[in-house]
């Protein structure tokens, strides 16, 4: 009689399920959890949920249990001396104490941190939105998108959820065109006049988890991540380039598994840009 | 401390020690990565590039022959003329390696420049870095030369991605008979 617990023993509990290649919460090894977008003011799916509407632009996600916020905030600023006709894109990740029992109130831990460094490598390295394009007038005058995301509920997955959240964000983001008066020198925004943000490139995040060395399971919830021995995220965009292989140390792959990963993490792509695609259609009219 | 060129890093390594109640896992050692940066505070960047390199040193430690206890890696930035990530991983294995503490595996830092033109460089100079493309940065394991961590900076291509791989897979064993011979070195005396 061999009784096995999940909370005593979670690891063989887990390794039971993983043999006959399934996972607890009844998914296949190569499965996602349903997602849910909701850009904007509109609904999509059967939960109707608000959205903020003091940011520029917004978007919630929900991948199965995980929730992820993004608001985005446009201000006006000078650009940098160094490079005149660029803005400015400041991301930020937060994990307050309320998504998930191990974050503690307090400065942002190294998750959180990593997190954030993970976003901002995401959008340079994607060219998704080119800094060139938030210049008003060089030297003078820029736009600086402040992007805030925060978990409300930490299930696993954060990379994923966030890069997604932060896409959506920026496709509902609404910018009031900005004229220099050239008498005054002074700007005057246009608040009826909104234009939508320049989005060149649409990247995606894929994450899996590496169980034992050798199984590869898709978008681990949080005990998956706990239980796991190492996490690999592949950020693609839509013509199958990759923006980043994330690899943060972990058990060794060989080149074949990685590259295992990097096709399942195009196809994935596909799907969310489908999406993506539905819900932005579903707003446009407006 | 490892010079591939100018790029400088010092690495110290202390433990295991006694770790803090607060800190301690009870079946493993406790790793804690700092890095520092030659000018100002450590920023997110440092925390970011500290997440990668104390999971790469996770995978390859045998912390269960240690448990309880803590293992800390402070890593000073000495100057920086490009492939700082790789060079920080080498250090960081090196002092695994001189403070005898028990490996899985050895692991070694190699970079990639992707330059525009689609040639590969690898440990590029500062100014190599800016011009190219692409940088990879891979911590090889010396046990069948398989991938502990994959970090790059701008975008590639799915096959340039697998050649810089094999590039790097090749460079590692350069650099793993390196560490023989400093190891060697230093125990001959």
């Amino acid at each position: 009689l061999s009784v096995c617990s999940r909370t005593v023993e979670p690891l063989e509990y887990y390794r039971r399920f993983l043999k006959e290649n399934c996972r607890p919460d009844g998914r296949e090894l190569g499965e996602f959890r349903t997602t849910t977008v909701n850009i904007g003011k509109c609904l999509c799916g059967i939960i109707i949920m608000g959205s903020i509407t003091t940011a520029d632009g917004s978007a919630l996600v929900k991948l199965g249990n995980t929730t992820v916020i993004c608001g985005v905030k446009a201000e006006l600023a000078a650009p940098a001396a160094d490079s005149a006709s660029k803005g400015y894109i400041v991301p930020n990740v937060e994990l307050p104490s309320l998504c998930a029992e191990r974050f503690r109130s307090g400065p942002p831990g190294e998750e959180a941190q990593a997190a954030s460094q993970f976003i901002a490598d995401v959008i340079e390295n994607s060219q998704m939105i080119v800094k060139e394009d938030l210049c008003i007038a060089s030297g003078k005058l820029a736009w600086v998108l402040y992007c805030d995301i925060i978990c409300l509920d930490y299930d696993g997955n954060l990379l994923d959820a966030s890069v997604f959240a932060l896409l959506a964000a920026l496709k509902n983001v609404q910018l009031p065109s900005v004229t220099i008066n050239e008498e005054t020198g002074l700007s005057e925004v246009n608040l009826k006049q909104k234009n939508p943000l320049n989005i060149r490139k649409h990247p995606v995040a894929t994450s899996f988890a590496v169980f034992d060395d050798t199984l590869l399971i898709v978008d681990p919830t949080a005990e998956e991540e706990d239980l796991a021995t190492g996490t690999v995220t592949i950020v693609t965009d839509e013509e199958g380039r990759l923006c980043s292989v994330h690899k943060p140390g972990g058990s060794p792959l060989t080149g074949a598994k990685l590259q295992d990963c990097i096709s399942r993490a195009i196809t994935r792509h596909k799907e969310v840009k489908k999406l993506i695609d539905k819900v932005i259609k579903s707003i446009t009219p407006k | 401390s490892m010079s591939p060129g100018d790029t400088s890093v010092l690495a110290g390594l202390y433990g295991p020690a006694e770790a803090k109640v607060s800190k301690e896992l009870p079946d493993r050692a406790a790793l804690e990565v700092l890095l520092r940066p030659k000018v100002g505070l450590p920023g997110v960047m440092e925390r970011s590039r500290e997440q990668l390199l104390r999971q790469t040193c996770e995978a390859v430690l045998l912390g269960v022959l240690h448990p309880r206890t803590a293992i800390t890696l402070v890593l000073q930035v000495l100057s920086d003329a490009g492939s700082l990530l790789s060079c920080c991983l080498n250090a960081a294995c090196m002092a695994l390696l001189d403070a005898g503490l028990p490996l899985a595996a050895l692991f070694c830092g190699v970079t990639c420049a992707l330059q525009p033109d689609g040639t590969i460089l690898l440990d590029p100079t500062a100014r190599q870095e800016q011009e190219a493309r692409a940088i990879l940065t891979f911590a090889i394991a010396s046990s069948e030369r398989k991938v502990l961590m994959a970090n790059t900076k701008g975008s590639c291509s799915v096959e340039e991605m697998q050649q810089c791989l094999a590039a790097a897979q090749r460079a590692a064993d350069t650099i793993f008979q390196f560490y023989r011979d400093s190891v060697r070195r230093r125990y001959s005396k």
